[in-house]
């Protein structure tokens, strides 16, 4: 089973991104959970959402506390919280950055993996928005392959419609210039 | 005294405590209850009906000239009738005994 | 064919009512239950399900719609949480001494004050004896599953009583997670269009809702319990006919590992599922560990539950309900009366976890298990503690 803790800021769109990764997970025949940190909801806060993706029946409703891949929305946020909390041993972190690896490593004290693309351009130049939901859903595939591509797409296409090939397209551009290190 | 003082059974009440017969409110002669009755002084009535509107009972009703008549059998001689009444046609007399 | 979807669960609860075609929905938002009626108002809108969907002024406005739509013989569904649940409380006795169907959803929310718009299921058990039937889902497919088999037992003319289904709000709510949406044709053979015994019809008026002097009260009273009683056989069978039809087979008390076991864990909700992985974790480090799911929490499966306990020596009972100043938990507290003096009876330990959102985690349980077993050797007479709650 992998665990994934999404970090964004509210209106971000991280519940949805939790939301397209475990139905495409679903789609693809696996076992999977997506939920938000329970609560009301406040726009711009600092807010979690989760992932629980297994090839067997998940037989748990703890929150998640020791993932194994963490996926940050916002760069701004590295230096509000600490990303890295829990993360088992082996996991990665993968951050929304336009920083160098020893930049990001020296700013926030990340010893983990990482993952890094600078989703806010990318978002900006396809989607005309610096929201880099769907963005990162690209450094995710790329960084750890915890869902297929195809189901992924289907579940964008359903649930963005028209706008979806935008996304897309976004999406493949991530995982093109994910840089994923050691 | 006995040792339940219930009028119905478990096993028999009816379901839901629902009550299958429409009306039977009829059944019960509340004209027992009257220590006054209504009299109706035909030459001040004008026939208007608004005894047989507010009566709690529903025992008035129209006799063959138009007048409106309350049922003592069901009459209970609460007086709202007589309050009612737009030319104090009715006066509530004391049931005698 | 059913199709396995990645849906949240309040919507597959909302799809479920409209496979389950219902007719009148009276219903009030209010976290955490709000997903699902807003879902039921859209589908309405949509022109997907044909029903009434009354957008009320309040909760004690929505369960008197309801009683009102049951009564014309409608098939009826709302849904509440919390302070809602208790905003209906004035007539949730009336339904349910009046033997009128219908079914609610509860996403289970903890009382205010402080203000928790979190899962515990201290809104439940506030309403413990309203006399519906009540059952608890463990996760999203039973939270479907339930919901159908409540409409085909509430509407059952031998049984014609209200149906609670309770789920943990967000816990349960607000996942998503993988389920099986059934047919509709399959639903629609599970569950026969709503045919009252009696209903408020001008052509054949009756009066329902009359007073009940003290000559007949009691007795109108004993006859709402002898039928909760009775109406555990169509339960039950409900549950055999939805296996027949969906493959999925439901029992009033669920056993886990219990074989050979010395300690069972009680829980009702989500946090069995939980529970499960704590009992595997705890049974590989080869402690005789096991656990019982509390599904039919009314009535009361007296007989089920005392032969799920089989030679079990202690009972640690899992509350998610904090009543001040009483002996125990709830659950705690029926198990404790179930089984007084009983010979050779386990010791009952009572344990309140999880209020107001706060996580029920493998350690937790782990805890909760290591108490039990050493209070069982030191002989107690009872325990009954708050787990996992700070002093200073």
């Amino acid at each position: 089973m992998k665990e994934v803790r999404i970090h964004g800021r509210g209106g971000q769109g991280g519940v949805t991104s939790a939301e397209l990764v475990a139905t495409a997970a679903i789609a693809q025949g696996k076992y999977a959970q997506a939920f938000p940190s329970f609560g009301p909801e406040r726009r711009g806060a600092p807010v979690a959402a989760f992932i629980r993706v297994s090839d067997t029946q998940i037989r748990t409703r703890e929150k998640v506390y020791t993932p194994d891949i963490v996926l940050v929305l916002d760069p701004s946020l590295p230096g509000l919280v600490n990303v890295a909390e829990g993360l088992k041993e082996g996991g990665i972190v993968i951050l929304n950055t336009e920083l160098s690896e020893s930049e990001v490593r020296e700013k926030f004290g990340i010893q983990s993996r990482l993952a890094m693309v600078d989703a806010t351009k990318i978002a900006t130049e396809e989607l005309g928005l610096p929201i880099t939901n769907t963005t990162m859903l690209g450094a995710l595939l790329k960084a750890t392959g915890i869902v297929d591509k195809e189901p992924l797409f289907e579940a964008l296409e359903k649930r963005f419609g028209r706008l979806a090939e935008k996304n897309k397209k976004a999406l493949e551009r991530a995982m093109n210039e994910t840089v994923v290190t050691g | 005294m006995a040792n339940s003082d219930a009028i119905v059974g478990w096993k028999t009440i009816t379901f839901g405590c629902h009550i299958l017969e429409p009306g039977n409110a009829a059944n019960f002669r509340t004209g027992d209850w009257r220590s006054q009755r209504p009299v109706t002084d035909k030459e001040k009535c004008i026939k208007c009906g608004m005894c047989w509107v507010y009566c709690p009972d529903m025992a008035y009703s129209q006799d063959e000239e138009g007048y409106f008549v309350a049922n003592m059998e069901y009459c209970k001689g609460c007086g709202i009738c007589a309050h009612e009444c737009p030319k104090d046609a009715i006066t509530m007399v004391p049931e005698e005994g | 064919m059913s199709k396995r979807v990645g849906i949240e669960v309040s919507i597959a609860i909302a799809e479920a009512v409209g496979l389950a075609r219902a007719e009148v929905i009276p219903a009030y938002p209010i976290t955490p239950q709000t997903h699902i009626v807003e879902h039921l108002s859209e589908m309405v809108a949509n022109g997907e399900l044909d029903a009434e969907f009354i957008p009320v002024e309040s909760e004690h406005a929505a369960m008197s719609c309801c009683c009102g739509s049951s009564a014309a013989g409608a098939r009826t569904f709302t849904s509440s949480s919390a302070q809602g649940l208790s905003l209906m409380s004035e007539i949730l006795y009336i339904p349910s001494t009046m033997r009128l169907p219908m079914v609610m959803v509860v996403a289970n929310r903890a009382m205010s004050a402080p203000i928790s718009i979190w899962n515990d299921h201290q809104d439940i058990m506030v309403q413990r004896d309203i006399g519906w039937i009540q059952t608890f889902a463990e996760n999203g497919q039973e939270a479907v599953d339930l919901t159908l088999h409540a409409f085909r037992v509430a509407e059952d003319r031998n049984v014609s009583l209200p149906f609670i289904v309770n789920i943990d709000g967000f816990t349960l709510s607000h996942v998503i997670e993988p389920i099986e949406l059934p047919d509709q044709e399959d639903v629609d053979k599970f569950l026969p269009p709503f045919k009252p015994r009696y209903k408020l019809d001008p052509r054949r008026p009756i009066t329902m809702g009359p007073v009940g002097i003290p000559e007949v009260y009691t007795e109108a009273k004993v006859a709402h319990d002898m039928a909760m009683r009775k109406a555990k056989r169509y339960i039950l069978k409900a549950w055999d006919e939805f296996a027949e039809i969906f493959g999925r087979k439901y029992n009033p008390v669920e056993s886990y590992r219990t074989e050979d076991a010395e300690i069972l864990l009680v829980t009702m909700g989500s946090i069995s599922e939980t529970a499960m992985t704590a009992v595997d974790a705890m049974r590989d480090d080869g402690q005789k560990v096991g656990l019982l799911r509390i599904r039919l929490w009314r009535p009361f499966p007296s007989q089920e539950f005392r032969k799920a306990i089989g030679k079990a020596k202690v009972l640690a009972v899992v509350d998610r309900c904090l009543p001040p100043g009483a002996v125990c938990g709830p659950v705690g507290a029926e198990i404790r009366s179930l089984l007084y003096k009983i010979p050779g009876a386990p010791k009952i330990f009572s344990f309140v976890a999880g209020l107001g959102g706060r996580d029920v985690t493998v350690a937790r349980f782990k805890e909760i298990v290591d108490k039990a077993r050493q209070f069982a050797k030191k002989r107690p007479r009872e325990l009954y503690e708050v787990i996992g709650v700070r002093e200073k």
